[in-house]
């Protein structure tokens, strides 16, 4: 089920990314990338576990469901900080500037 | 039980060739090129963030699963000298087969995003795509 969820959040951001491009402006790309590579490695994981092991391609159950929001809000989180970090609207210097004028 | 050891030390070497153009590409001042192409750089700035994202997302999955631990030796698998056979070959299985993987898809954007690339009208000024860091 995370490796559903996963490649759901992969392919909406895919979306929203496409709709904004050529404008990256949010770093929307690096979220599209995290979630791609997650999904790849999980696709070829549930692909030889499938082939070796046997039994079900997608583990549907509760604790399934829970990763996999689990990651995306990982993913998103990821996302998050790096563009705290980049400041890309430059919002850390205008609250500084604003706390030493004040 | 670890298989995100491999694409995660594909990762690290990817990340130090990755630098090493860069620096090379800055010296050279291929930015300046008026050629429209994507730089070496770039084209590996987008199989390091494939890489790290995936790894990641499931090194979070396996501390989810208690696979992985925030103490030494961080691998639960380590604690127990049989599993750490059956840990080491599925780091060279799936561990390996998930980063041949995400290298060959990598490879196959990097061969659309050229074609594109080349099928763009030369601009005077432009140097390369937008869109993607």
């Amino acid at each position: 089920m995370f490796f559903i969820i996963t490649a759901f959040a992969a392919i909406i951001t895919t979306i929203i990314w496409y709709v904004k491009a050529p404008g990256d402006k949010y770093r929307l790309s690096l979220l599209v990338f995290i979630f791609w590579g997650a999904t790849l490695m999980w696709f070829v994981d549930h692909v030889m576990a499938y082939f070796i092991e046997g039994g079900e391609f997608f583990e549907i159950n509760l604790d399934a469901t829970i990763l996999g929001i689990s990651t995306t809000i990982i993913g998103l989180l990821i996302w998050m900080i790096a563009l705290l970090v980049s400041d890309p609207k430059g919002i850390w210097k205008r609250v500084l500037k604003q706390r030493q004028s004040a | 039980m670890a298989c995100f050891i491999a694409p995660m030390t594909q990762a690290i070497i990817t990340t130090v060739i990755q630098k090493s153009i860069e620096k090379k590409e800055k010296v050279s001042g291929i930015d300046q090129s008026r050629k429209p192409r994507i730089s070496w750089s770039r084209k590996l700035g987008w199989l390091n963030k494939l890489l790290w994202g995936g790894v990641a997302l499931l090194a979070f999955e396996h501390l989810w699963h208690g696979e992985i631990v925030p103490w030494p030796p961080f691998l639960t698998a380590m604690e127990n000298p049989t599993d750490i056979g059956p840990m080491l070959m599925e780091i060279a299985t799936i561990g390996v087969a998930m980063a041949v993987f995400v290298t060959f898809v990598w490879w196959v954007i990097v061969l659309i995003a050229d074609a594109k690339v080349k099928s763009i009208p030369r601009i005077k000024g432009s140097s390369t795509s937008e869109g993607v860091a």
